[in-house]
């Protein structure tokens, strides 16, 4: 970013509100060729609105707009994407039926003079262009197949070279593991000597410090601050994101931290042996009443389809689950359920009902019990209410529907859903991700508070900063394998992705 | 509770114009059934008196009954092509086991009349069930599945009439299906009756909203712990049983039971379910969505005869009318969607 340099893209006095709600209160954002520009901000703080802003996703708000000094007009997001704006969004918006390739090349396919697509020029191609960016996969699959994180991975890739000369990416890291988020971060790099501005959103203040030129911190819709990354620190931005000191809110673990003493309590769950043709190898341990037992290990070591065998979605391929004791194969989610399974899947699109208002998401595991027949729907709004106001969902109206949330918020309600009346055992995938220092320390309060009401917790991450700070005992998956585990021991960062 | 308050008038000083734009799909169906009506009347002399409306509601009652049972399927976002067929077998069924006059040349099996429509019940329940099975354990496709049990039914008919026509159905049936009360038709009763069940079981029972919740997003129904397949065969089956019903009482209506007698019902009811607004992606509408349907339908049937134009024209003029409520449907679903956005 140098000075007397014109913006590429300029927004003066953005205000936009939903309903009643303004998600955006006064903004004023420039934007500079080869400057990578982190936002930070709470759950809900306006980011994402903004972005949508810029990438003619929502088109209806207050203020001017300019891009390369002229006031511009989205209709659509085609305009931006004619304008040279390109975006990963927070959600995953990929198309998970058709191939790879097709992804990669969402919307230009390359055809022959007869309008044919090309598919072996096209398969070709999206597989030069995923290599470069470090990713070997079958150009050919369907993208759907492919663990969650590999999807995001090739979101990013699509919209990194899609030649865009503005690009924003929404939280693209939540589900990369640290050596391709370097990967993302070397590509960003590049991407900036060549003049490409690009906004990157993200919760983990480390990355926004180590990548970015200039940061920008937003709360409840305004910005509150814009300094050069160089002349800021962590602490500071908290401080800023959230309003008051940040300092105790996040560790860094790059100390040893010291896992306490098992504590040999009833043994909840016991996993024995467990395959599933090319994902899992023989995987066995035991989660234990009062106790929160982490699983660590890099995007795609078999994490997901573990979590989906406890919860009876996946049948694995031989091996036996128990609880307390008596073996049990589950037929289906809702045999699990009954027998005091719970699982928070990664992904809120899987988990939530994004048509239907929140009390409706946070009630559904649980109407059998407050209904036998007829619904109770003020019951259910008392309960959900209850969820939002101790998970501090916002914003607090049960009646919204759920869609109309933030990406963190709405990751609030998926966890929410169980809370009411605890099962014997939580699973939680990546329970932390997408949300702020704030929402991540409540979640770490609430689990806290859950295995002191004995609770069995298994916490399934990649990132080794979720694990840390909630895990009682780490074992640690490496392709489908469990290869460690740390009980009764000093742990770290460093010495979690060395085992991995 | 202040904030919640604040956020109801935040919610109505939004404007009409986006809340008119989520409430299309109810509001489409029923300016089209304002305007067929305003059309009729102004059309002909004949349309618009008590006497027509009374044939109206007779003349969908049947459709009506079969599309209570649709309904459910469409919100879960299936389909069940066998409704029609499941209807004829199970009103053959019916008049089957029921002693016909002696010039009928059909080997029936005589039993009392509660028997007989107990059979006939069980029977629709039964193929409903295989439907049921076939969704669920197999895994086939609604599609598929029902289009092969619509064969099916088909054949049990054929096998059980053999090309003849039975005319003598147990008397309860005669009565609700061509009987009155107060000059009011049993068989409109009906109809009112189960559509308004249909109606309170989606709306104020558990299963209900676990029907809207599976046809809303089947992936977080099963992660939510609900037995997704059991919600899906429970549906098959409540649309079989509808279909059944609504087969032995028209039998009743049209005093006799023969081969292909409901041929026309499948995509009647179809189009009364999504004319009336009821999301083909699941999750959304419901019977009063179906009832506005059903008489779009009703009034655009009997309008057109009222009417002096060409009989064969009337059948494009349906199709027409159908493509036009299938636009808006899948339209109504995409602003739906760039609503939530
Ligand atoms: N489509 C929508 N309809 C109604 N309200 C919305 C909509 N999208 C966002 N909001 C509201 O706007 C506010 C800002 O949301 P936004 O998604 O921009 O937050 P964010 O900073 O990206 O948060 P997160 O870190 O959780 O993703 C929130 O209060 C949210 O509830
Ligand atoms: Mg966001």
């Amino acid at each position: 970013m140098s000075v007397g340099q014109q913006p590429i893209l300029e927004l003066q006095g953005i205000t936009k509100s939903f309903g009643g709600v303004e998600a955006l209160r006064g903004v004023d954002f420039a934007l500079y060729p080869g400057e990578i520009h982190g936002l930070v901000g709470e759950n809900g703080a306006g980011k994402s609105t903004l972005m949508k802003i810029i990438a003619g996703v929502h088109t209806e708000f207050s203020g001017r707009f300019l891009v390369d000094g002229r006031d511009m007009h989205f209709r659509s997001a085609r305009d931006a994407h004619a304008a040279g704006i390109a975006m990963v969004h927070q959600e995953l918006s990929v198309a998970p039926d058709l191939t790879v390739a097709e992804n990669v090349f969402l919307g230009n396919q390359p055809t022959n003079a007869l309008g044919l697509v090309q598919w072996r020029r096209m398969a070709r191609e999206a597989g030069e262009q995923l290599a470069r960016f470090g990713i070997d996969v079958d150009p050919m699959a369907r993208l759907g197949d492919l663990p969650i994180g590999l999807q995001q991975l090739i979101e990013i890739a699509r919209v990194l070279f899609s030649g865009a000369r503005i690009v924003i990416l929404d939280e693209p890291t939540s589900a990369l593991s640290p050596p391709e988020v370097e990967r993302l971060f070397t590509t960003l790099r590049r991407l900036r000597e060549e003049g490409t501005a690009i906004v990157f959103i993200s919760h983990f203040i480390e990355d926004i410090l180590l990548v970015s030129d200039t940061v920008t911190v937003f709360r409840n819709g305004r910005k509150v601050a814009e300094t050069a990354s160089a002349a800021t620190s962590k602490g500071a931005l908290i401080e800023a994101m959230i309003g008051r000191g940040g300092e105790a809110l996040e560790h860094s673990y790059t100390d040893d931290l010291m896992l306490p003493q098992p504590s040999g309590s009833k043994v909840v769950l016991e996993a024995d042996q467990l395959s599933l043709s090319r994902s899992l190898q023989d995987v066995s341990f035991e989660a234990r009443a009062g106790e929160v037992l982490g699983i660590y290990g890099f995007m795609g070591c078999g994490q997901q389809e573990l979590s989906r065998i406890l919860f009876g979605k996946l049948k694995p391929d031989s091996g036996t689950l128990a609880v307390e004791g008596v073996p049990k194969i589950f037929a289906s989610t809702a045999a699990a359920r009954r027998a005091g399974v719970a699982l928070v899947p990664e992904s809120r699109r899987d988990m939530l009902f994004h048509q239907e208002p929140v009390y409706k998401n946070i009630s559904i595991s649980i109407l059998d019990r407050i209904s036998s027949l007829l619904l109770k729907p003020a019951q259910e709004r008392d309960i959900a209410k209850r969820q939002v106001d101790q998970l501090q969902i916002r914003p607090p109206v049960v009646g919204l529907d759920l869609g109309m949330l933030s990406g963190g918020n709405q990751q609030k309600v998926a966890l929410a859903k169980w809370l009411t009346y605890p099962p014997k055992l939580l699973v939680l995938c990546e329970p932390t991700r997408g949300m702020d220092v704030g929402a991540k320390n409540d979640v770490i309060n609430i689990v806290r508070d859950l295995r002191t009401r004995g609770l069995a917790i298994i916490v399934l991450s990649t990132e080794p900063e979720t694990v840390l700070s909630l895990a009682d005992r780490i074992l640690v998956l490496k392709r489908g394998a469990l290869v460690r585990e740390f009980k009764n021991e000093p742990v770290s960062k460093d010495r979690l992705l060395e085992a991995a | 509770m202040s904030s919640e308050t604040a956020m109801a008038t935040g919610q109505r000083t939004r404007g009409l114009a986006p809340f008119l734009r989520s409430q299309m799909r109810n509001i489409a169906p029923f300016l089209t059934l304002i305007f067929l009506s305003g059309f009729f009347a102004f059309a002909s002399p004949s349309f618009a008196t008590l006497d027509n409306l009374g044939n109206i509601l007779t003349q969908v009652s049947v459709t009506g009954i079969i599309a209570v049972g649709l309904t459910f399927v469409i919100l879960c976002a299936e389909i069940d092509l066998s409704i029609a067929s499941i209807a004829n077998v199970t009103g053959i069924a019916v008049a089957y086991f029921t002693l016909q006059e002696s010039y009928v040349n059909i080997a029936n099996i005589p039993l009392p009349g509660a028997v007989a429509i107990i059979l006939s019940l069980l029977l629709c329940a039964l193929l409903g069930l295989v439907n049921a099975l076939g969704l669920t354990v197999i895994g086939i496709p609604s599609f598929i599945m029902t289009l092969a049990m619509m064969q099916i039914a088909a054949g049990i008919s054929a096998l059980l009439v053999r090309g003849q026509i039975a005319y003598k159905v147990p008397s309860l049936i005669t009565t609700l299906g061509s009987g009155s009360i107060g000059g009011i038709p049993w068989i409109v009763i009906v109809a009112a009756i189960m559509l308004l069940a249909g109606h309170l079981v989606l709306t104020y029972t558990r299963f209900g909203r676990y029907v809207y919740m599976v046809g809303g997003n089947r992936e977080a129904a099963e992660y939510s712990g609900l037995n997704v397949k059991l919600i899906l065969g429970a549906v098959m089956v409540i649309s079989a049983v509808c279909a059944g019903i609504g087969g032995m009482l028209g039998v009743a209506h049209f005093g006799s039971a023969q081969q292909n007698e409901f041929d026309t019902y499948l995509l009647d009811s179809i189009a009364a379910v999504v004319v009336g607004g009821t999301s083909l992606f699941g999750g959304r509408g419901g019977i009063g969505n179906t009832i506005v349907g059903l008489f779009v339908l009703g009034v655009l049937n009997n309008g057109l005869d009222h009417v002096n134009i060409d009989s064969f024209l009337k059948i494009l003029i349906r199709g027409l009318i159908l493509l036009a409520a299938l636009v808006i449907n899948v339209y109504a679903q995409r602003l739906r969607e760039k609503a939530a956005e």
